[in-house]
């Protein structure tokens, strides 16, 4: 009996050690991104101080240079990253360079804000539900065209899942909207709250919020769906080519355990990394969906944020961005680590 | 890059969603019920506002807002005119040195402190303050003196006269001097939660979705009869256009597109009133008088009879705009109509090339002199439609008289920094969005030369110079008119620029609405008396 405890100890010390060398890892990687992000920032041309100023008639030359000292803007780049990265390092952002001058941490995650009216949370949250929903959609669509793999079935969500791939997403939120907030008009079409809103229930508040969720996560998902719902069906078409479903078959299981059981979690192993791998992505989709369907979350704010070259602001949401992207790398690392023992034995 | 060329289709989008405020009426279904108070209307605006305090605020939204919350000393009528707002009356000393305001009397901030000259003082020190970061402190910087002679009395006395100086006077300066005293204005809880003394005052603020405003019961001028003002963020202008139709937004303002084709359905006669007016800006192609080619008149002159205006405003802007003929707006007092106008005539322009040397020696189609074919490139930034369809119709009608023309679509700041900055430029098609004093000083006064300034074409001519002075030297109407009249004269015949057209601005407003008076300076001035009738409203207010 000692016998699984004796192995288990080196394998949780395995397991320790290796994540604390990702952890350690990702340091640098997190460094790497800051600096690149920062130079392309200072690449693109523009100021922050072109918005108040370019072509006003009334900003004399001297104004400018008032406005760029109060920015720091006269600095040379590298000595305004050092600035940048000591304040960070404390995780303070700064200040936004927009008029209003807030902390850009508070304007992410304003403490004076319920939590659902965080934008750092709705984001969070309509991404969770996104890759929720593609957890539960894709992976039975992905089975059941693997197991039918060359029928009528599987070539009509083949057709379907490219279909969603080469669709534009703003395109298709435009339809949704018009179907069901015009002419059905089941769903509103945009924002996060309705009008009346502060007067509803605690019920009819999550109801009102159930309700504007439904085409922004419809959407988000959507691509990722497609994307998603393919690789599970190659995944699980080479799994089922193994000789140990052969045995399993051939042992005279039903086919619901063989493949359900045995095959599936195999074939689960590499969508857990695809779900780590599709962070980034489904990040930098916020900032598309959010804008079409008014949604205030992070994606909103950054977009805003670059079109007025608000420095501090678009640096401080990459920065979380990334930061956002290592957790989900980890945490496919982890996910691998408890689904395939292999891994831990390394 | 694509962010960036996201960043110029935004700020124009700002332009044109935001330019409601000027104007003429077109459609607007005219049935007044009986005045009633209640109701909400909701605009829609693709930007948020940053700051609700005016002299901090750079963007359109927060001016917007703003301008609901706060109201200044003065304000424009209807007619361009200058009229009180705060201010009862006023005094301009004979030499027109010295203004002394007379402030109406009993009027409250909404937290219930009465207004003084007080608060205009602290305004105005404000604004001058280096710490303060506004872009509009140039003007007050021409102000010797700035002193409060008693409660409800302010004066301030300028080095030279300055006719644009009573304008300046508006929301700009007037801030709750008992709230701010002694604090830094920009990390003040005013910039998000104002107290004003305006027609509305703020309710709730919720970040990228909406601020609300509630009707100021106590508003001087009246009570507003629309309880609640809705300031609703969309920035996606699709959306906001289904919004519309979906009942989510009572007013927005429309593309050309929108506004001749897809809002001509029965649907939206029953429901929306249309407005149109002139929006107070113009778009034109500059000629860079420095290059030997165009210090030639015959040759501006030459490429003006050459460009068809009335094509390029009913392409372009399918009908929804002006043929421009100088840098006023049609029917504003400083406009001139009598004007030089250049015709469309291809005749008439290759004669005047002729004059001028250009001729198509070697049969090749296009003109040339010295051995030299005439060639050059129109310049225009990136992202702007409009822009670039109008070089495009220009270089099509170009091509007919023999001249070649290339366009060149640059990112906004490169074209600004690395080429009108530095003049390396033949032609631009740009646009000024021009205020409503016609003070244009800084665009065409000789001096104005110099680096990140505005008279980049390097126009001079010493007559416009004395007349620019004149014009912001006086304050007597009749006079600052005829100086500025004859500018347009100079300018039609010179053809430093040739104006191309004056765009309308098009809002749209849901048709329960009434008491909307479209007028030159467009349809918001008189929110306060906007109304629904009982039996039409749509949101109740709990109290």
């Amino acid at each position: 009996m000692p016998l699984p405890l004796c192995s288990f100890v080196p394998e949780f010390f395995n397991m320790i050690t290796y994540l604390a060398k990702r952890l350690f890892e990702m340091i640098p990687t997190l460094f790497g991104i800051t600096l690149v992000s920062f130079l392309i920032l200072q690449l693109a041309p523009g100021k922050p101080t072109d918005v108040l100023t370019e072509m006003n008639p009334k900003i004399t030359p001297e104004a400018r240079e008032r406005l760029e000292k109060l920015y720091g803007l006269d600095k040379p780049v590298m000595v305004q990253y050092g600035i940048w990265l000591k304040r960070v390092v404390k995780l303070d952002f700064g200040n936004s360079f927009s008029t209003d001058r807030r902390p850009v941490l508070e304007k992410i995650w304003d403490t004076k804000q319920p939590l659902i009216d965080r934008r750092l949370f709705i984001t969070f949250l309509i991404n969770l539900l996104s890759m929720v929903v593609i957890f539960i959609a894709a992976i039975p669509i992905g089975i059941s065209s693997a197991t039918h793999q060359h029928s009528l079935y599987d070539k009509i969500t083949t057709v379907f899942v490219f279909i969603g791939f080469a669709m534009p997403t703003f395109w298709f939120a435009l339809l949704l909207m018009m179907l069901f907030g015009i002419h059905l008009d089941w769903l509103p079409i945009s924002g996060f709250k309705s009008m009346n809103y502060e007067a509803l229930s605690l019920s009819g508040k999550i109801w009102d919020r159930t309700q504007h969720l439904v085409l922004p996560v419809f959407i988000s998902s959507f691509g990722g769906l497609a994307g998603i719902s393919r690789y599970m069906r190659s995944s699980m078409l080479e799994v089922i080519r193994q000789d140990y479903i052969t045995t399993a078959r051939a042992k005279g299981l039903p086919e619901k355990t063989v493949i359900y059981k045995h095959a599936l979690r195999n074939a689960l192993l590499s969508i857990i990394t695809l779900l780590g791998l599709s962070v980034p992505g489904l990040i930098g989709g916020s900032v598309i969906f959010e804008n079409i369907f008014g949604i205030p979350g992070m994606g909103q704010l950054f977009y805003m944020g670059v079109m007025t070259r608000d420095y501090p602001l678009v640096m401080g949401i990459l920065t979380i961005g990334a930061m956002l992207t290592l957790a989900g790398n980890l945490l496919a690392d982890i996910g691998y680590m408890l689904a395939d023992p292999r891994i831990r034995a390394r | 890059m694509k962010l960036l060329f996201l960043k110029v289709c935004l700020l124009l989008l700002i332009a044109v969603v935001c330019g409601l405020s000027e104007g003429f009426p077109s459609s607007a279904p005219v049935e007044s019920g009986k005045p009633a108070y209640g109701d909400a209307l909701i605009t829609g605006s693709i930007g948020e506002p940053s700051v609700l305090i005016p002299m901090l605020a750079g963007d359109s939204a927060s001016h917007d807002v703003a301008g609901l919350i706060f109201n200044g000393l003065v304000k424009y009528d209807t007619d361009l005119s200058i009229i009180g707002d705060l201010a009862e009356s006023w005094d301009i000393s004979p030499d027109g040195l010295v203004i002394t305001f007379h402030l109406k009397k009993g009027v409250k901030w909404t937290d219930g402190v009465e207004f003084t000259a007080d608060d205009v003082m602290f305004g105005y020190k404000t604004i001058i303050d280096e710490k303060t970061p506004t872009p509009y402190k140039e003007d007050y910087l021409q102000v010797n003196k700035a002193e409060v002679l008693d409660k409800y009395t302010f004066r301030v006395t300028y080095e030279k006269p300055f006719a644009p100086a009573l304008s300046t006077w508006g929301n700009l300066t007037v801030l709750p001097k008992h709230l701010l005293e002694g604090k830094d204005i920009t990390k003040s809880e005013l910039t998000r939660k104002p107290v004003g003394m305006g027609m509305y005052l703020l309710n709730k603020w919720t970040s990228g979705q909406d601020v609300t405003l509630d009707s100021n019961k106590d508003y001087f001028d009246g009570r507003p009869y629309i309880d609640r003002y809705v300031y609703k963020i969309i920035p996606d202008p699709a959306t906001m256009f289904l919004e519309l139709q979906a009942g989510g937004v009572d007013m927005m303002g429309l593309t050309p597109i929108q506004y001749t084709k897809q809002t001509n359905t029965d649907f939206f006669k029953e429901n929306f009133q249309k407005f149109r007016y002139p929006v107070f800006s113009y778009t034109y192609m500059g000629f860079n008088l420095k290059h030997p080619w165009f210090k030639d008149k015959r040759v501006r002159q030459a490429i003006a009879h050459a460009i068809d205006k009335g094509e390029i405003v009913d392409v372009v802007l399918f009908g929804l705009g002006s043929p421009a003929t100088g840098p006023y707006v049609p029917n504003t007092w400083a406009y001139n109509p009598n004007v030089k106008k250049y015709d469309y005539d291809l005749n008439k322009a290759k004669q005047l090339l002729k004059e001028a040397g250009w001729e198509d020696t070697d049969g090749d189609g296009i003109l040339d002199k010295d051995g030299k074919k005439f060639e050059f490139s129109v310049l225009t930034n990136m992202g702007n439609r409009s822009r670039e369809q109008t070089a495009t119709i220009i270089q099509y009608r170009l091509k007919k008289i023999g001249i070649k023309v290339n366009i060149r679509v640059l990112e906004w700041s490169t074209f600004i920094n690395e080429f009108i900055d530095k003049r390396r430029f033949e032609t631009v098609i740009l646009g000024w969005s021009i205020g409503i004093d016609p003070d244009q000083y800084d665009i065409w006064h000789s001096s104005k030369t110099r680096e990140k300034e505005f008279n980049f074409v390097s126009y001079s001519n010493p007559e416009v110079d004395d007349l620019l002075e004149k014009g912001r030297r006086t304050f007597d109407l009749g006079k600052r008119k005829k100086a500025y009249h004859r500018i347009q004269e100079i300018l039609a015949e010179e053809t430093p620029y040739i104006f191309l057209y004056v765009p309308d601005a098009t809002p749209i407003v849901h048709a329960r609405f009434k008491g909307i008076k479209p007028a030159t300076i467009g349809i918001s001035y008189n929110l306060h008396k906007w109304h629904v009738p009982e039996r039409l409203q749509k949101h109740r207010m709990e109290q």
